[in-house]
């Protein structure tokens, strides 16, 4: 730190946040410099979003000091003069789907000085700006038609259009495919270029590494470590985040020597089964004790497999076999009474009805299992979900409180124990550990493991090289065809490069 | 919201472990009942207070029995309503099924001479009753048809569903009251039993039904995850389509029951029979903690919701309110309900 250094962009110190008896933050500090991509990372609960209300100006906090450019704060509840300083892209989109992306640049301030809007010098101002950070977006387009991405880049842009040169991006990955990602972090390196910093919130430690230059930690409401991420290892920041020693992602990496027997008759298999539109017909096979992992992109037609084998589409044609009956096409209720258990891909779509109690979610594929002539008993249903509690370990006040009172990582264990509800023979996961901190990950990822470990079959739909790990033997996937296929001993670069549809990468 | 109450739960939840692990599960089960399907219950109680105060005749049973009589058609409304809610879907045109379904009856059984009102007499009158209740179920299916397999608006489809059966009833009845109705259709509206209008037991017996259903049944429980995220619930493997499907014709079913309870309490076919009454519908559904956006409310909640509102218009009567002033009212207490049961519950009513 010379002398000549500018401020830095935010500076937090002793920050402390109570709601009610908890304390959401105790006395963390944060500095990110100008031009500098910063992660902080964390469990969920450990502050990350509590230290970001504080520094959006959404929380007040009840002690500490914010700069920002070595100014204090702007005053608690002046809008404009927070969004001057510092922006948050949130996981979910902040855009009016149905306007325009000029409109939605300059949405409530469309002209300082006339009356009416002018639409021309509307879109001639939205140019300039979208030229000037050099985002390619048509601004006549209508926000619901952007790619993920582009969604992102135009809410940047229109924080950077308020003066703010602080950008938070809270799990900006979760929703992008690799390619994707890789022109988001393009983007987010030329800016910080141009001396825009970032606060960058991830689970992915892969792109901690990948995009920022230093990392903060913070563990149950308190500052662990900050350090230049080249100087960390992958496992220390684990155990920074965990405040444990992990053996790490690879405890439950399948063995070599795995349980199948490639003589056995296969649990699952599926013969020339096709989605017009979305993959070619394709072959699978899974044996008893085999994890198959299905990987591929957004668009590369993985998670329809994946859909289709659960039942929630129906196949444009060949059949499905559990054990050697064949499943209804696009009936989700035949896929259960086969014993195909689905975690489906994004917990709030498809996995949870979020307004009903812990019980009732884990029990929604056993209804019929609870009591007799199709009663639900009360009494039932509390100690199916107690063991489904226990043996899960989802941390919640009780069977009967609502899902949406628990974290992410705890709703998607609850997503998993309705899978797991019936005793499924094949369990279909879809990005099973997507938006879940590091430690839940290791636990879910373990779960669908036991299964196949139990006799059973497994499949991993995923493009996360963790949740691959798992797998036996991993279907590389690109525009609905299979590239490729790897036996336990592939290395990252490979499958990126497999699911990427390139030859070779480096 | 959710950021500021996980943390504490979590806590709260190891040291209650840690503090009584056998007396924890009762006090946390009475911690998580919903008390906003209860938040009714005092202002009803408040009600009664006033109707004690302002006319001694209030608190006497003609007086009690004729309230509830008269909430026993809006009540089955309100029951299929409140199912139909749900699921997360509406149906308007409830309120012209109770007319269409008595008329459609009728027109098909009483003979095309004699009477006032000249029907077709292609039907034994004993079939008067299934006809209704028929007539009820095809509208509840025709609806269903509508918004499940032509995936058109629910709620434009029962509003035109709503006028296309209120211009039928006018049309096939030329605008004029059905008064010669068979003694089978006057049976339930006018008798009593156990010193009690029959029309007041068979909607308790109905609501027991349905409350117990939806706590109860598991085709019953799958109404809350359907109407809290129909993809979620498909996804457990409920056939949210037919589900959906058989509520709404339960609904119009209930509906056509309620037209012969209204048809044999007055020994009429009214001409106007349940015109607006959709609003009260709704209304008392909502102020009952049956939120409009679907997956929560209980039966017991609808069913305060519609004794509230027929309770104000009583003592409204009694203490000598103007008839003339009943709507402004009516409305007004609408309002005020839905504020209170809003802070007495803490939650948003979506």
């Amino acid at each position: 730190m010379e002398a000549q250094a500018p401020p830095p962009a935010v500076q937090a110190e002793g920050v402390v946040k109570r709601f009610g008896p908890t304390v959401a933050l105790d006395g963390v500090k944060l500095t990110v410099r100008p031009g500098e991509s910063h992660a902080l990372v964390g469990r969920n609960g450990a502050g990350k979003s509590t230290l970001v209300g504080v520094l959006t100006g959404l929380h007040k906090a009840d002690a500490g000091t914010v700069t920002f450019g070595g100014e204090p704060a702007p005053a608690f509840g002046d809008t404009a003069a927070w969004q001057s300083r510092v922006a948050c892209v949130y996981q979910k989109s902040m855009v009016v789907p149905d306007l325009t992306v000029a409109e939605n640049l300059f949405l409530n301030r469309f002209d300082e000085n006339a009356r009416w809007i002018s639409w021309g010098r509307l879109r001639r101002r939205a140019e300039q700006l979208l030229s000037a950070y050099g985002v390619q977006v048509d601004p006549n387009t209508r926000a619901r038609d952007l790619a993920v991405e582009q969604r992102q880049f135009v809410e940047i842009a229109r924080a950077l259009s308020f003066g703010a040169r602080l950008i938070v991006l809270d799990e900006p990955t979760a929703q992008l495919d690799a390619r994707g990602i890789a022109r988001l972090f393009d983007r987010l390196r030329e800016l910080q270029s141009q001396g825009v910093a970032f606060l960058f919130i991830s689970h992915h430690l892969q792109e901690v590494y990948e995009l920022c230059t230093a990392v903060t930690v913070y563990r149950d409401a308190r500052h662990v470590l900050t350090a230049p991420v080249a100087e960390v290892a992958k496992e220390d920041l684990v155990a920074a985040m965990t405040g444990e020693k992990t053996a790490g992602a690879t405890a439950w990496h399948a063995a070599g020597d795995a349980a199948s027997d490639p003589a056995a008759e296969p649990v699952l298999s599926a013969e020339r089964l096709s989605l017009p539109g979305r993959f070619e017909p394709l072959d699978l096979q899974v044996r008893p004790g085999e994890v198959l992992g299905l990987a591929g992109a957004a668009a590369s037609g993985n998670t329809a497999v994946g859909e289709v084998l659960a039942g929630m589409r129906k196949a444009g044609g060949g059949t499905v076999r559990v054990r050697g009956r064949a499943v209804r096409a696009g009936s989700v209720p035949d896929a259960l009474a086969a014993g195909i258990g689905y975690i489906p891909e994004d917990r709030h779509d498809q996995g949870l009805v979020p307004e009903r109690s812990v019980a009732e979610n884990a029990t929604l594929t056993v209804t019929d299992q609870l009591g007799p002539w199709g009663t639900v008993l009360p009494s039932r249903t509390r100690e199916f979900a107690r063991g489904m509690i226990d043996s899960l370990d989802i941390k919640t006040q009780g069977p009967e409180q609502p899902v949406s009172g628990l974290s992410g990582g705890n709703q998607q264990k609850v997503v998993v124990a309705r899978a797991l509800a019936r005793d499924p023979s094949v369990l279909v996961a879809v990005r099973p550990t997507a938006g879940v901190d590091v430690k839940s990950k290791d636990s879910l990822l373990g779960v669908v493991r036991r299964v196949a470990d139990a006799g059973n079959a497994a499949v991993v739909v995923s493009d996360e090289l963790d949740d691959l790990r798992v797998c036996d033997r991993v279907l590389a996937l690109f525009h609905g065809r299979v590239v490729a296929t790897f036996d336990s001993g592939w290395t990252d670069g490979e499958l990126v490069a497999a699911m990427e549809g390139v030859g070779e990468r480096e | 919201m959710t950021g500021t109450v996980r943390p504490s739960t979590a806590d709260d939840f190891d040291t209650a472990l840690k503090g009584s692990p056998g007396g924890n599960t009762a006090l946390s089960r009475l911690k998580l009942i919903r008390w906003s399907d209860f938040s009714l219950v005092p202002v009803i109680l408040v009600l009664m207070l006033i109707g004690f105060i302002v006319s001694p005749v209030f608190l006497t049973s003609d007086n009690l029995i004729s309230v509830v009589q008269q909430s026993s058609e809006l009540s089955l409304l309100v029951l299929g309503q409140a199912l139909i809610l749900i699921c997360g879907r509406m149906d308007l045109s409830l309120e012209s099924t109770i007319g269409i379904a008595p008329v459609v009856a009728m027109w098909l059984v009483l003979p095309p001479d004699g009477g006032r009102f000249a029907g077709l007499g292609l039907l034994p009158a004993w079939s008067a009753i299934p006809l209704c209740l028929l007539v009820g179920l095809v509208v509840g299916a025709v609806n269903g048809f509508l918004m499940l397999k032509l995936r058109v608006n629910g709620f434009i489809a029962t509003l035109g569903m709503l006028t296309m059966l209120r211009g039928l009833h006018i049309g096939i009845t030329e605008g004029k009251s059905i008064t010669d109705v068979p003694e089978s259709f006057r049976y339930l509206g006018k008798s009593e039993w156990f010193g009690a209008p029959a029309a007041v037991w068979i909607c308790l017996v109905l609501f027991a039904i349905g409350g117990a259903a939806l706590a109860w049944l598991r085709h019953g429980r799958a109404l809350y995850a359907i109407g809290g995220n129909p993809e979620a619930a498909r996804a457990a493997g409920i056939r949210v389509d037919r589900v959906t499907w058989i509520v709404l014709a339960v609904g119009g079913l209930l509906a056509a029951f309620a037209g012969i309870l209204y048809t044999g309490h007055y020994g009429a076919v009214a001409a106007t029979q349940g015109d607006g009454w959709i609003f009260q519908v709704f209304a008392a559904a909502v102020i009952g903690g049956i939120s409009l956006k679907g997956g929560r409310g209980t039966l017991f909640g609808a069913l305060t919701g519609v004794l509230t509102l027929q309770l104000v218009v009583n003592v409204m009567t009694l203490g000598g309110v103007p008839a003339l002033w009943n709507q402004f009212l009516n409305g007004a207490i609408i309002i005020v309900a839905l504020v209170v049961s809003r802070f007495a519950s803490g939650e948003r009513q979506d």
